[in-house]
């Protein structure tokens, strides 16, 4: 029981680092452009698809994942300079239907480029195996994913929070006006913005290649749960994306591997069986309209 | 539009719907009469939705739980051996309405985007809930073994199916046109434009968007016991957020707050995807370009190009 | 004279500061009472914890003889408490009658619920006639058909205080009705203000202070959170501490 907590706990790790990578780009984007951008996730499939080309093509993991992340950031940039900039100042409701579109687009794109069929996507050789740890063995891939996650996550909030760059952002995400008025070059902070967040989409979708279906739709499940790691860390809070991240991630982790266990201990086998998938899989959102209805902004709100 | 020349517009097209199925039989396209019914169907749905977000000015993202929610309990009482209609479509309705008032008053203490988000985590908690349950048949959902009975109508017919629909959109057009020139209906307009306003005025704020949220979820249930029915089945993508986010599209793409906003939006996207579905097997890249084309030259849709808002 | 509303020892802060700290004011029935007192003394946070825009943190508020300090907002406008705000709250795009109606319509105790789905509101002629009556009264009626966001600033005030009117108040709350007008904007605003006395009460926060002191039958003068004084505006104008801490040689 404590070996598979602590591999569950390993693998909500995992899967929360990888949410912040996307909510991380997202909640920027957000906050500071007050921009809802539904293709956020449709940035990250790209970059899965991106990603499995390049690795295929290249024969090596590490030339996918770069080749991924710069073509992501480079399509990103298009993508905000030739649209998305022009929503900026748009309803929300316009916004939706923009972005809604884009991933319609986006997933034809991808069909007619790579078809229906899910792609696979090795993990490097080197570390398919499983590692011994602390007496129980882990895969090394997902210990790779954690190492690379807390890397970026660390890196990204000594941006944020540590240089001048980063106080723009941070300026930005809290009173834009005043970040103009200050003389920032807020268009150009936009688009780096934007560029960076697309970055880190590719990067969680080439990292997630392997473990998840490199496929169409992808972005769709994904994207939802970015947007509750958001809500619940407060929108436009760098501080708030990860600790909502790790939040999501464990508990929905650890809620879909422990929780029928936990249900048969307390009730009947027949009804664990049945309750048990069902309450594990909407535990993160139940825990995100306890969070907004008792915080109506999230736990760490930008906004003062 | 003149009212009265309005009126004359609204009955020539009252009139065209519903000799409508008697033309295509007599062309030999029977098919087609499924297709319109399910047009329909969702021109209900989004009009539905649309008096939610257009007249209430409120933002929901969850209208696939209530879309779903009628279908899931047409099937359900299918499968419990209740098929008269008499009895299903209106207990399907009152489920929908609880279900909105619980969702609904819980949502309603957050707004702008945390109320989008909000009713999003909801409808993707029953999405959940009823894929996780295997009475419901998982992500395979619930067949209907008939069409629900409805007599003295004969509802296996497809083109009674389709009368039947029109009768029930066009009476809940109507009574959303009644509803938003009555004192309830001013009262959301005054909330939309000025919230702050109302509340100092002594209007039950609260209430007054709760009952709109509620009317509206509703008759989004109603829409989908309809569709159960069309499809014979209740699928769980009718619960997915792709679903509320191409209801909100229609919305969108037709014309928020407009009357017609939801059934111009529903039939153009879905016969958009018909006729371009003929021609190529990528139709829903022709159909992004469209609504982004929309977005951008005409954010207040379809419905703005011509026509006053309500 | 009867006392309308009275605060005891009001208190509310944000942050470490206290905008009220312990605010004793009581306005008379009938009366034009004015609020007047540096930036920053807690006028605008008086105005909102009597209309019920925020709660207060400790005190009591006591209407006319109930207590409705624990009251949210649309309970204290069934009693008879309405306000007005520094930037102009109107429907937009209403016209001018339709904004005044709907002031006129959630008078519910009189009307009847709004929530009332079938007959439309634009056949409830007596209440258009009434709401005619009060864009009248504030020399609005030639603009009535207008939308509200066609009008110049002036007639918006105007027609803010036409809906203020209109839920039939016993207590008017204005915060700054003459905020961003011209000179003769601001002459028929008082005029209107005035019209009022013996009518409503009335509770006025004002930085004009000519206006203020031709307005007011009474004056409170508000500093550091709390009412330095209440009195008639000739023993106001007089006070040394008033013109000490707020008045300086202004009035000279």
């Amino acid at each position: 029981m404590t070996q598979l907590v602590i591999e569950q706990a390993l693998n909500g790790l995992q899967f929360g680092l990888m949410l912040f990578l996307l909510a991380a780009g997202l909640t920027l984007v957000f906050g500071i452009m007050d921009m809802i951008n539904l293709s956020h996730g449709s940035l990250y499939m790209g970059g899965a698809y991106l990603g499995a080309a390049a690795t295929h093509a290249s024969g090596s993991f590490l030339i996918g994942m770069l080749t991924s992340m710069a073509g992501m950031a480079v399509i990103g940039v298009l993508l905000e300079i030739t649209l998305l900039r022009k929503l900026y100042q748009r309803d929300h409701l316009v916004q939706v239907l923009a972005t809604f579109a884009l991933i319609l687009i986006a997933n034809e794109v991808v069909r007619m480029l790579w078809g229906s069929k899910p792609l696979m996507l090795n993990p490097p050789a080197n570390l398919a195996g499983p590692v011994e740890l602390l007496g129980f063995s882990y895969p090394a891939y997902r210990l790779l994913i954690i190492a690379v996650g807390i890397t970026v996550a660390g890196l990204l909030y000594l941006l944020v929070t540590r240089t001048r760059t980063g106080m723009w952002v941070r300026a930005g995400a809290s009173n834009r006006e005043m970040a103009e008025v200050l003389g920032i070059n807020v268009r150009r902070l936009f688009t780096g913005v934007f560029a960076l967040g697309a970055a880190l989409c590719a990067l969680a979708g080439i990292l997630l290649g392997p473990l998840l279906a490199v496929q169409v739709g992808m972005g769709e499940s994904i994207l939802i749960l970015s947007f509750v790691v958001i809500v619940i860390g407060g929108i436009g809070s760098i501080r708030g994306a990860l600790i909502g991240s790790l939040l999501v991630g464990s508990v929905d982790t650890l809620g879909r591997a422990l929780l029928p266990t936990l249900l048969r201990s307390v009730t009947a086998p027949e009804i664990a069986r049945q309750l048990g998938p069902a309450i594990a899989s909407i535990l993160i959102y139940l825990l995100m309209a306890g969070i907004l209805f008792w915080r109506p902004q999230g736990l760490f709100p930008a906004r003062g | 539009m003149k009212r009265s020349r309005r009126i004359v517009l609204e009955a020539c097209l009252l009139l065209a719907a519903i000799v409508l199925p008697l033309i295509l039989q007599a062309l030999g396209e029977d098919f087609y009469i499924s297709f319109a019914t399910r047009l329909l169907i969702f021109a209900l749905a989004a009009t539905s939705l649309n008096f939610i977000v257009g007249y209430g000015g409120m933002v929901a993202f969850g209208h696939a739980a209530f879309f779903g929610l009628g279908a899931y309990v047409v099937a359900f009482l299918m499968v419990a051996g209740v098929t008269s209609a008499w009895i299903a479509w209106p207990v399907a309705l009152g489920v929908t309405a609880l279900a909105a008032i619980v969702i609904g008053a819980i949502s309603l203490r957050t707004r702008g985007v945390y109320f989008i988000m909000i009713t999003l985590a909801f409808a993707q908690m029953i999405y959940y809930s009823i894929i996780s349950l295997q009475v419901a048949g998982g992500d395979d959902g619930l067949p209907l073994i008939q069409r629900s009975t409805l007599s003295p109508f004969d509802l296996a017919d497809d083109t009674t199916l389709y009368w039947t629909t029109l009768s029930l959109l066009a009476a809940c057009l109507h009574a959303l046109q009644h509803i938003s020139h009555s004192r309830f209906g001013r009262a959301l307009a005054g909330l939309r434009q000025n919230e702050v306003r109302m509340e100092a005025l002594g209007y039950p704020v609260f209430r007054l968007k709760l009952v709109c949220f509620v009317v509206g979820s509703t008759i989004g249930g109603l829409a989908g016991a309809l569709l159960a029915n069309q499809n014979g089945l209740a699928s769980p993508s009718l619960l997915y957020w792709t679903q509320s986010g191409m209801l909100l599209v229609m919305v969108i793409l037709g014309g928020v707050g407009y009357r017609y906003g939801g059934v111009v939006g529903a039939i153009t996207l879905l016969g958009l995807e018909e006729v371009l579905g003929r021609f190529t097997e990528y139709s829903h890249f022709f159909i992004g370009l469209v609504l982004l084309a929309i977005a951008l030259f005409s954010p207040g849709g379809l419905a703005s190009l011509r026509g006053q808002r309500q | 004279m009867i006392t309308l509303l009275q605060t005891i020892d009001l208190k509310r802060h944000f942050g470490g500061l206290w905008a009220s700290n312990g605010v004793d004011l009581s306005v008379e029935s009938g009366e034009i009472h004015a609020l007047i007192g540096p930036n920053g003394a807690g006028k605008t946070t008086l105005i909102h914890l009597i209309s019920g825009t925020l709660q207060p943190d400790a005190g009591q508020l006591v209407f006319d003889g109930h207590d409705i300090s624990r009251q949210n907002m649309h309970q204290r406008v069934a009693l008879g408490i309405t306000r007005s705000y520094q930037i102009t709250q109107i429907f937009p795009q209403l016209s001018l009658l339709e904004n005044v109606r709907l002031a006129v319509q959630a008078r519910q105790h009189e009307w009847g619920s709004s929530f009332r789905f079938w007959r439309p509101a634009s056949a409830e002629f007596s209440m258009i006639e009434e709401a005619e009556e009060w864009l009248g009264r504030v020399g609005l009626a030639e603009a009535a058909g207008q939308l509200a966001c066609n009008v110049s600033h002036g007639e918006r005030r105007a027609l803010e205080l036409a809906m203020a009117l209109a839920t039939k108040p016993r207590l008017l709350l204005l915060d700054e009705p003459m905020a961003g007008m011209g000179p003769e904007e601001s002459e028929h605003m008082a005029a209107l203000i005035s019209s009022l006395r013996g009518e409503r009460t009335v509770l006025l926060v004002e930085h004009d202070l000519d206006i203020v002191f031709r307005l007011a039958d009474r004056i409170s003068v508000l500093v550091a959170g709390r009412v330095l004084l209440t009195d008639i505006p000739t023993i106001v104008r007089a006070h040394p501490e008033v013109r000490q801490a707020y008045l300086g040689d202004e009035v000279a």
